[in-house]
């Protein structure tokens, strides 16, 4: 039976990918439970919680149970963003288990024309060289400044895809402006090797720069290595780990330089993934070592800001009598991977112009998790709108974030809501950035 | 299952909180125990005592089990399905009732999870004890199914001392209230007292109402280390002696400790045999005389040294070093079985010889922690099931480990109940008149066997290892 021959080849899937060992590790006290937002926003349903999906993992290795379309759901509505991890006192690499599931379906299973059609493209083409990332958005670069935006927003073009993708496409941000550099502050201490991302590099090409800016005013050295590729952790995180492997190693050998300190990246996704490079390389003997150099080198862009002097810098500033409330939401894969959340606080604390204050839950995902937003809208939206709730309660003028995919989502929930006249949403470089270049041209 | 009875139950409930997939059948066919799985046939979530009186008749016309299950943090397999049935979910129902500041009493659904409902009634001023380690995600209704403990039993007692009325619905579906919210009443039997601690194999109980007291208005937190576990030991019997009843008195024995620090991190002594957890609360004079008189009285048994933490965060820590103790050990080995031997505090000393005794004779790896203060100990396995030939040294093991308690005159389960795990070594504790009565109570409120079938009374008891002891 043809049936039969799918279960038999899903099994065997499993158990060639997904480590029984990782699996082992889950002993089941349920402390996971709690932190899971699929769990909690879907009526407390074990199916849905990290120690649902890894019973499910290690029923279908076993043969205990068919793998079937409602355990490929569970598998699909997990957000990937880790919180369970900190959370399990057994230390369980839930992480590592979901990226092997997906690999074990995909391999296996025909995706759907729709679901195979975004996978090509997404996978094949966009996030496999910069190029075509460049060219997609460089045509929507000239669909914004042609007006071609406010013409299609108008005749209500948009109406025709369905509303989530409507609600990202208003919060796209507009074409990058030329960035003016800050005045150095200190002499260079330090070189460090910019890892670029292909949505920051695109997209957000004006936050690049004032990345690029805010560390030379610090006196870091930055060095920006051409042709580099996506970082790979769309494909890891939907089971497309094999089509992105070539990224990682070219990456690894691109960057594989003593000649800087560090490698700074600012998105939270792409981090976390760097940061794992030495574990998805690690049976492979030629570039396992290199991973791990690539790997001790990374750092998230708070956290050097910090390293580079920049509170020292932010304390010579006088305090200034207005100040702007604003929120930080953490970036999960930064908080839960890269184990990062006190650098970005402790920045927007010591900004003379921010009254800081903490979001209740912000270290919950946002929904955006990232292409998440796109293949399971229902839930991402209701993830979302719990956020927003949060957020309103809490009326910030800036909710502060450190993923390009966070940033997208909360301003999509902004929008949502309407509430783009008094919330506005920011990457926590360019926060940083404006505020000091405004600061200098008050004084 | 039998398709009308799915169909009725269905159509009680709703579709949409009536769950088959392989998914979610999957993911009620386990709890935390490990090595325990089977699947039910039907998951359910009803949303009130109504709904659930008639899924009961419609399940005892047709034979079908029925098995309540809370947040699945369960020790001893109560929760899982042992012949397929129908899983109830209380996710629906984990409501507040009533709140009574002048009755000091709370009347809870019993989905609300333990550590919400403290925090609820910490923010009035009020206080609710009982405090299981899994109290962050386990619900009110599988405490007062399991009887729970916690870190907080030596001086305030356990579940069954904060349940003062139930609900419960009947296998026949009859609706029953026990109890209320009087200090005083003794009327009758005591049927609170019957379902606190049944595991479900009696009713299902649908609301709880709840003794709060007064929150205490301080509390400080010390550890003591020791070279030797009679040292601590010792310390324990002599504290109590002292008519000193703190809240918390906890042991870590060597193993557990390096295992904690390997995972917290929090600067622990890993090169001691033994470690004291010591919480006092009340008023503050008290509290700080008390404390420093434990301290004294551990430094004059021996300890090695003592640490009196400085500030709340630092108390945290250390009670929370406490709480991840299992979990922290589940690291190293893929099985973890952690067991519940309980003996008079004032045998600690020779319960903890006695298992390290054990260990070494069927070399297995066990480390022990737990509730000193209550006697209440918590032999963890390190193993691998799929060692066959270990696994069964660990069951020996096991065995000897309940024989030792009885002997001692403790009882094969201090706060995780019986359940299916332990089911075989009952009639060790309660003997053969035990069994008997138990069985013909269980017969008088389920005749046709439908609650939670296959837990507390095994097919066979395990044979004794060693005859003489025991009660």
């Amino acid at each position: 039976m043809v049936v039969t021959s799918v279960q038999q080849q899903m099994q065997q899937s499993f158990q060639t990918h997904v480590d029984e060992n990782l699996l082992l590790d889950c002993m089941r006290c349920g402390f996971c439970l709690s932190s899971c937002p699929t769990y909690l926003h879907m009526e407390q349903d074990e199916a849905q919680s990290p120690r649902g999906r890894i019973a499910l993992m290690k029923a279908v290795r076993d043969g205990l149970v068919p793998f079937d379309a409602s355990i490929e759901h569970s598998f699909d509505l997990c957000l990937g963003c880790r919180a369970c991890e900190p959370a399990c006192p057994a230390g369980v690499q839930y992480g590592a288990l979901i990226e092997q599931t997906r690999e074990a379906v995909q391999e296996v299973k025909r995706s759907s024309f729709v679901e195979k059609t975004t996978r090509n493209i997404v996978f094949d083409r966009l996030f496999v060289e910069q190029k075509n990332m460049e060219r997609a958005v460089s045509l929507l670069h000239l669909y914004q400044k042609t007006g071609l935006q406010k013409v299609v927003r108008k005749i209500g073009f948009l109406n025709l895809f369905p509303k989530h993708l409507k609600t990202m496409e208003a919060s796209l941000p507009a074409v990058a402006k030329k960035v003016q550099p800050l005045k150095q502050a200190k002499s260079a201490t330090m070189k460090v090797a910019f890892f670029t991302g292909c949505l920051m590099d695109t997209l957000y090409r004006e936050t690049n720069d004032k990345t690029v800016s805010l560390l030379r005013m610090l006196g870091v050295e930055v060095v920006i290595p051409d042709q580099q590729s996506c970082c790979g952790a769309l494909h890891g995180h939907s089971g497309e780990l094999k089509r992105g492997k070539q990224n990682l190693i070219h990456n690894v050998e691109l960057f594989d330089s003593d000649d800087y300190t560090y490698i700074v990246n600012n998105a939270g996704g792409c981090g976390a993934f760097l940061k794992e490079y030495e574990k998805h390389l690690s049976s492979d003997k030629r570039y396992h070592e290199k991973a791990i150099r690539f790997s001790e080198k990374t750092i998230d862009i708070s956290s050097l800001l910090v390293k580079a002097g920049l509170l020292e810098y932010l304390a010579t500033l006088p305090q200034q009598v207005k100040k702007t409330v604003v929120t930080y939401q953490d970036s999960c894969h930064l908080r839960n991977v890269n184990k990062v959340f006190n650098e970005p606080r402790m920045i927007l604390q010591a900004l003379p112009n921010v009254q800081f204050k903490e979001l209740p839950s912000a270290n919950t995902c946002c929904g955006s998790a990232g292409i998440y937003n796109l293949l399971q809208p229902a839930l991402a939206g209701e993830i979302l709108t719990t956020k927003m709730t949060t957020i309103k309660a809490l009326e910030p003028a800036v909710v502060v974030t450190a993923n390009p995919g966070c940033l997208l989502q909360i301003q999509a929930g902004i929008h949502k809501e309407q509430l783009g006249s008094s919330i506005q949403a920011a990457h926590i470089v360019d926060f940083l950035y404006n505020s000091i270049a405004n600061y200098s041209k008050i004084s | 299952m039998n398709n009308i009875a799915i169909e009725k139950i269905t159509e009680i409930i709703g579709e949409k909180y009536v769950k088959s997939s392989t998914a979610q059948l999957l993911a009620y066919s386990y709890d935390a125990t490990a090595n325990f799985q089977r699947l039910p046939e039907l998951v359910i979530s009803p949303q009130s005592t109504e709904e659930i009186a008639e899924v009961l008749k419609i399940c005892n016309n047709y034979n079908v089990p029925i098995i309540p299950r809370g947040s699945g943090t369960n020790l001893a397999a109560g929760t899982v399905p042992y012949d397929g049935g129908v899983v109830i979910l209380f996710n629906r129902m984990n409501q507040i009732l009533n709140f009574d500041k002048e009755n000091l009493t709370i009347t809870v659904q019993p989905g609300i999870i333990s550590e919400n409902l403290c925090q609820f009634v910490e923010a009035h001023g009020l206080f609710y004890p009982p405090d299981p380690s899994s109290m962050k995600i386990s619900t009110i209704g599988g405490n007062v199914s399991e009887n729970s403990g916690g870190l907080r039993g030596l001086k305030y007692g356990v579940t069954k001392d904060y349940v003062k009325g139930l609900q419960v619905v009947l296998p026949n579906g009859d609706i029953l209230e026990t109890g209320g919210k009087l200090a005083k009443d003794v009327a009758g039997y005591d049927l609170t007292s019957l379902f606190v601690g049944a595991e479900g194999t009696l009713g299902v109980v649908t609301a709880i109402t709840l003794k709060l007291i007064p929150l205490p208005s301080y509390k400080m937190t010390s550890i003591a280390y020791f070279q030797s576990l009679e040292d601590a030991a010792r310390t324990v019997s002599n504290i109590i002696a002292s008519k000193i009843i703190p809240v918390t008195l906890e042991f870590l024995d060597k193993k557990t400790i390096i295992a904690v620090e390997q995972f917290m991190k929090i600067g622990l002594s890993t090169d001691v045999e033994a470690m004291l957890l010591l919480e006092q609360d009340g008023e503050k004079h008290q509290v700080e005389q008390d404390i420093h008189e434990m301290v004294r009285i551990a430094k004059e048994h021996g300890a090695l040294f003592t640490q009196i933490a400085q500030d709340e965060q630092e108390a945290e820590q250390i009670k929370t070093a406490r709480r991840v103790a299992l979990s922290a050990l589940a690291k190293l080995k893929p099985t973890v079985i952690l067991e519940d031997a309980t003996v008079p505090r004032s045998e600690l000393a020779k319960m903890v010889k006695k298992i390290n005794d054990i260990s070494e004779k069927h070399r297995v790896n066990i480390a022990t922690f737990g509730h000193a203060g209550d006697g209440n100990l918590h032999p963890t396995c390190l193993t691998d099931l799929r060692d066959e030939e270990e696994m069964h040294r660990v069951e020996v093991a096991f065995e000897e480990i309940f024989e030792a308690a009885l002997e001692l005159g403790g009882t094969i389960t201090g706060e995780h109940g019986v359940g299916e795990m332990k089911a075989p070594y009952l009639e060790w504790k309660i003997g053969s008149v035990g069994i008997a009565v138990m069985k013909n109570i269980k017969q008088a409120f389920d005749p046709n066997n439908i609650m939670n079938p296959g837990k507390l009374f095994a097919k066979e008891t395990k044979k004794r290892v060693v005859v003489h002891g025991g009660n």
